[in-house]
């Protein structure tokens, strides 16, 4: 366990990566004591102002704070993120495991479900459910988990299927030990690293899914900030006001960013010849 | 590549009807009745039920089913509430620009990206391989509308060298199909890398460049093709990407495309034309899908179905 910690410490991809999510994640925690404002107090006299000693950032048509807002936009996106994906990991577990491992009609009849959720543009669906269900951040965390989960489901399978017949799972099978202790000493342990790393890719799909959706005006709704909403409004405002894109982007960039670094580098350590990007 | 071609094309048949079925379950069974989506929030209870029935709404869910294939078989996907005009109408109307659009994007990565691999995977450690590795993973981390912004910030707002918004000439594609194509071209021309360079590595190529063949030749004539499939799957892989983003960015340049018109059918509870839409979005991903398989049999000449 530790030799494998010091194998991770010495990629500096992974290590800045997830220094980069760290500092997201503790600003996300932190948010209601970092930020310098309140994030939803409006100061008409002030609205629209450049970046300056009082407002190290800028404020927003309505004189809010923009630096307040990114860093309270931070805990709400990040927390739809993480929950919608381990939601969809709540979701997609039990189907991939029990269809790899039970095979047969449950297989067939789990995958044709999976399937038919993977013909729609994840995009598209997410836009559909969120239209059916209103807008808001319970739909937005649902789409993020219902357009996750298949894809994941589909992965867990594959991957239970390669392990479930490696000689050692053979070995304990043969050895008498039945269905539930397979699963639970052998098989799930083997493949929760490789789950892990394209959850973390997932996750960042999942804030081009989230930010995307706010920026539609279908995702969480003002006026709590989220990055999406954010960069809706500077869209009236590029010409007069351009430091109004600098914060909400900067922040989505830099947090995908470091996802990805974390994710492509776990992938190429555990599982190089995959190609697979949500 | 005959059979095999045949039988995936028959393949379709079912497949569009498992779509149907899927648009049919997912628009009438979730919560929140359509009568009452399509009335609006002002409506009264007895105006809800008028339009149920007008709708064939009250009527039991098979009949509906039914009745709603039936529609679909003779091109009737219903009146667009808020247009006042058959939805079919509106999708033949949006469908050219965005597929101009989706087309365009595609374009400009085969042509960025593919030439883009080649040389970060002739020459790994170059400066320039360097650079191109180093701005995909940029690239990456842009989301579409974000970069469609910041374009339009510069080309438009700025300089004014290109229209901020609208449909018509070329001129209103150039920031759409960039802003698209990013993320395209990052991941595909990172897929070429490393598969070109795989294929660099195998028996064939250090036999080709054994009797003397000059390494260009080596390159375009003996490596190029066996490393197409896996470029060829990373594109299939992000047409849902594509077509997604089309949302997205459509939204964001007022381009009068599909995915705008999805956008505003929504936020005016355009129940029939975000269904319509819905439909030729999956249509567009299975025939997407089915050109990627089709060309996985002419590029590699190894792949053979049974």
């Amino acid at each position: 366990m530790r030799r494998r910690l010091r194998r991770l410490l010495r990629v500096p991809a992974i290590v800045g990566g997830a220094a980069l999510v760290a500092v997201y994640l503790a600003a996300g925690l932190l948010a209601p004591w970092l930020t310098p404002y309140d994030p939803d107090e409006q100061d008409l006299l002030a609205a629209l102002q450049p970046p300056s000693r009082a407002h190290w950032l800028g404020t927003d048509d309505l004189g809010r704070d923009l630096a307040s807002r990114t860093i309270a936009a931070a805990r709400i996106d990040l927390a739809v993120v993480v929950v919608g994906i381990l939601l969809a990991m709540v979701i997609a577990t039990p189907v991939g495991v029990l269809a790899g491992f039970v095979g047969g009609r449950t297989d067939r009849a789990l995958m044709t479900v999976s399937d038919a959720a993977l013909t729609f543009p994840s995009l598209v669906l997410a836009v559909v459910l969120v239209s059916l269900f209103g807008a808001g951040l319970r739909s937005v965390i649902l789409a993020v988990a219902l357009t996750a989960a298949p894809a994941l489901a589909r992965l867990i399978r594959s991957l239970v299927l390669q392990t479930a017949h490696l000689e050692y799972v053979d070995a304990a099978r043969a050895l008498g030990a039945g269905s539930g202790r397979l699963l639970a000493r052998h098989v799930v342990p083997n493949i929760a690293g490789r789950v892990i790393v394209y959850t973390t890719l997932m996750g960042s799909y999942a804030m081009l899914t989230v930010t995307a959706l706010g920026f539609l005006g279908l995702g969480v709704q003002p006026p709590a900030a989220e990055w999406g909403n954010m960069l809706a409004t500077t869209r009236t405002y590029l010409g007069t006001a351009p430091w109004l894109l600098a914060a909400p982007g900067a922040a989505i960039v830099g947090f995908i960013f470091g996802l990805n670094l974390l994710g492509d580098a776990l992938r190429d350590l555990f599982d190089p010849k995959l190609l697979w990007r949500p | 590549m005959g059979p095999f071609a045949l039988r995936r094309l028959l393949l379709l048949l079912p497949q569009a009807l498992g779509i149907a079925t899927l648009i049919f379950v997912l628009f009438r069974l979730v919560p929140g009745d359509p009568a009452t989506i399509v009335a609006g929030p002002g409506a009264t209870q007895e105006q809800i039920e008028t339009l149920r029935r007008d709708l064939g709404l009250d009527r039991p869910l098979w009949a509906q089913y039914v009745r709603f294939l039936g529609d679909l078989a003779r091109g009737d996907l219903g009146t667009s509430l808020s247009l006042r005009q058959p939805v079919t109408q509106v999708l033949a109307a949006r469908l050219g620009p965005s597929a101009a659009l989706m087309a365009a994007s595609l374009a400009l990565t085969v042509i960025l990206a593919v030439p883009a691999g080649v040389a970060a995977a002739v020459r790994p450690h170059s400066a320039a391989a360097q650079a191109v590795m180093g701005a995909s993973v940029l690239a990456l981390s842009i989301p579409n509308f974000l970069l469609g912004m910041i374009l339009m910030q510069y080309l438009s707002v700025r300089w004014r060298l290109l229209p901020a918004a609208g449909t018509g000439g070329l001129a209103f594609l150039v920031m759409p199909t960039l802003a698209i194509a990013a993320r395209l071209v990052a991941l595909v021309s990172r897929t070429t890398r490393a598969s070109v360079m795989e294929i660099l590595g195998e028996d064939f190529v250090r036999t080709a460049r054994a009797k003397g063949l000059a390494p260009r030749v080596v390159l375009y004539r003996h490596a190029l093709r066996p490393a197409l499939p896996p470029i060829v799957t990373m594109i299939g892989l992000q047409a849902g990407y594509l077509l997604g983003g089309s949302i997205v960015v459509e939204t964001l340049f007022a381009y009068q495309g599909l995915g705008q018109a999805m956008i505003t059918a929504v936020s005016l509870r355009d129940y029939f034309l975000v269904q319509g839409i819905t439909l030729l979005y999956v249509v567009g991903f299975l025939l997407v899908n089915l050109a990627v398989d089709l060309s996985y049999a002419a590029f590699d000449p190894r792949i053979r179905y049974a």
